[in-house]
């Protein structure tokens, strides 16, 4: 039998590849020697948590005394993340298709609704909260606006991405029947992407959820505002029952889209 | 191997009595490579008519011209008393729900039910949610809807979803889509091609029905010899971008057809 020779174990890197791989490594050692905590600082704090006047000793046991208040602003929380998500997904479909390359009637108009797109994602829900506070004032209407503004941006580029990986197949051939671009969207393109659009839909109400928790911190309604409070006043107790409550809230929307998508998809 | 036929001049507003499409100088290049290299043919209505050729001869690409779902580079297309080439995105529309496409796979929407699929058809000539939607449809929508699909003979599986029907039977459904847009033309791109030989041979027969019975015609693409003899009532071949051959059936036979395309591979 011949004696075959192995095969070398690396690939052999050209000198800008190795130049490039140092980069990176240069990029995340600094960053952490930059940013990230020092252990010694890192444990002191972690000590005072559970020290006796610590937060996290003082938040047990949790207090509910005020679950009834509490429990009408996770129910505005809820409606603030399914008025916001209903809003913005709607909005996406369109912004969806105008950025899609087979349905944007200009390239142009594709690349505008792109980058609108980009914006409403890259753009955080607290900014776009702050931003819709100065517009319509304190309370949930400016977080519905936000919500709306940053599921168009989530769901937008999920929706147009869905729209790209279609088969072409029916849509050229309704074309060739003589279809309108508005039918060739809604016979065609609608119904090859429903799974994946409610699969979207729903992670978009879940996030939501999440979401809306954090925007009354800026005044942008919900129970945000009140845990804000507690935690303003040294309630930890309070702040823990509010966790509690919305981890409630966000495991039930959970299961409830889990079970929804394994219905319907 | 005969000549091309002549080009001809159709008058506007004039009833169909001369042929129902003719070609004069059809061009067409992708990237300075060219397809086809000034085509130029006419046809008679009420007839079938096959048209052979290599792969890659640019069959479908022709095919496809003849609607404009490729624009052509040159020429001239009349086709059902139209001058294709000039119409507005409007005119073109309304063209193209006069002619009926049958594709080589299906193009049905997948999801959506055989009836749906087929009600789609209608929008060749309407729009709106009772086009879109089988459900949403009028009445009359849905009776000519299962008319059609009763024809392709899958009235009973109106309401099953396409992608659980055979293939064979996914292209019925795809013809019943065709007919639901009453086409006075019809172009078939392989309609046999992705179909079992016994299925393949029942979907040529349905649509020589068609040129049969309701007077349509047809221009279609087989590359099985058997079927473009059976089915067809005049030959075209196409070679280097041109029509070499043009025959009728009736003096055509497999051992011809076969050398037409040892000459073309040869070439």
């Amino acid at each position: 039998m011949t004696a075959l020779s192995a095969p070398r174990r690396f690939a052999h890197r050209s000198l800008p590849e190795y130049l490039a791989m140092l980069l990176v490594l240069a990029l995340v050692i600094s960053s952490l020697a930059t940013t990230a905590p020092a252990l010694d600082k890192l444990g002191r704090g972690i000590a005072r948590l559970f020290a006796p006047s610590g937060m996290l000793t003082q938040m047990f046991p949790p207090d509910f005394t005020r679950i009834v208040p509490i429990g009408w602003k996770l129910l505005e929380t809820l409606q603030m993340a399914v008025a916001g998500c209903f809003l913005g997904l709607i909005l996406a479909i369109p912004f969806a298709i105008l950025a899609t390359d087979r349905l944007s009637p200009h390239p142009s108009v594709r690349t505008i609704a792109r980058a609108v797109i980009a914006l409403f994602r890259t753009v955080p829900d607290l900014v776009w909260a702050i931003i819709f506070i100065i517009i319509v004032g304190l309370g949930p209407a400016a977080g519905v606006m936000a919500i709306m503004v940053d599921k168009i941006g989530f769901a937008g580029r999920f929706f147009a991405e869905a729209m790209e990986e279609t088969d072409p197949g029916p849509q050229d051939a309704l074309r060739a029947i003589g279809a309108s671009r508005l039918g060739l969207i809604v016979s065609a393109v609608f119904p090859a992407c429903l799974p994946s659009f409610t699969a979207t839909s729903l992670f978009a109400l879940e996030k939501s959820v999440r979401g809306s928790a954090a925007l009354g911190l800026v005044g942008a309604g919900g129970i945000g505002v009140d845990l804000k409070v507690a935690f303003d006043l040294f309630n930890y107790d309070e702040a823990l029952a509010i966790i509690l409550l919305m981890l409630a809230l966000v495991i039930a929307v959970e299961q409830g889209s889990g079970w929804i998508r394994r219905k319907l998809l | 191997m005969n000549a091309p036929a002549a080009p001809f001049e159709l008058k506007a507003g004039s009833t169909i009595v001369g042929p129902v499409l003719a070609v004069s100088g059809l061009a067409k290049s992708f990237d300075g490579r060219s397809v086809l290299a000034g085509l130029d043919f006419a046809l008679a209505p009420g007839q079938s008519t096959a048209l052979i050729g290599a792969n890659g001869s640019g069959k479908s690409t022709l095919l496809k011209c003849l609607v404009r779902l490729i624009e052509p580079s040159g020429g001239r297309i009349q086709m059902l008393g139209r001058d294709v080439c000039a119409l507005a995105p409007r005119d073109l529309r309304a063209f193209r729900a006069e002619v009926g496409f049958v594709w080589q796979r299906h193009n049905l929407v997948p999801r959506l039910s055989a009836l749906s699929n087929v009600v789609h058809g209608v929008q060749s000539r309407r729009s709106g949610p009772g086009a879109w939607f089988q459900a949403l449809a009028p009445a009359a929508v849905r009776a000519e809807a299962m008319a059609c699909l009763d024809r392709v003979g899958l009235a009973d599986r109106a309401l099953m979803r396409v992608d659980s029907l055979s293939g064979g039977q996914q292209q019925r459904v795809a013809i019943a889509r065709m007919l639901m847009q009453r086409p006075a033309f019809i172009l078939a791109d392989e309609p046999d091609a992705s179909l079992d030989p016994q299925t393949g041979e029942e979907v040529m027969a349905l649509l020589q029905g068609l040129v049969r019975e309701n007077g349509l015609s047809l221009l279609m693409i087989s590359h099985r010899l058997e079927h473009t003899l059976q089915f067809s009532d005049r030959i075209l071949g196409l070679a280097d971008g041109r029509i070499t051959l043009d025959q009728p059936t009736a003096r055509a036979s497999a051992t011809g057809l076969r050398r037409f395309f040892d000459h073309v591979e040869a070439a």
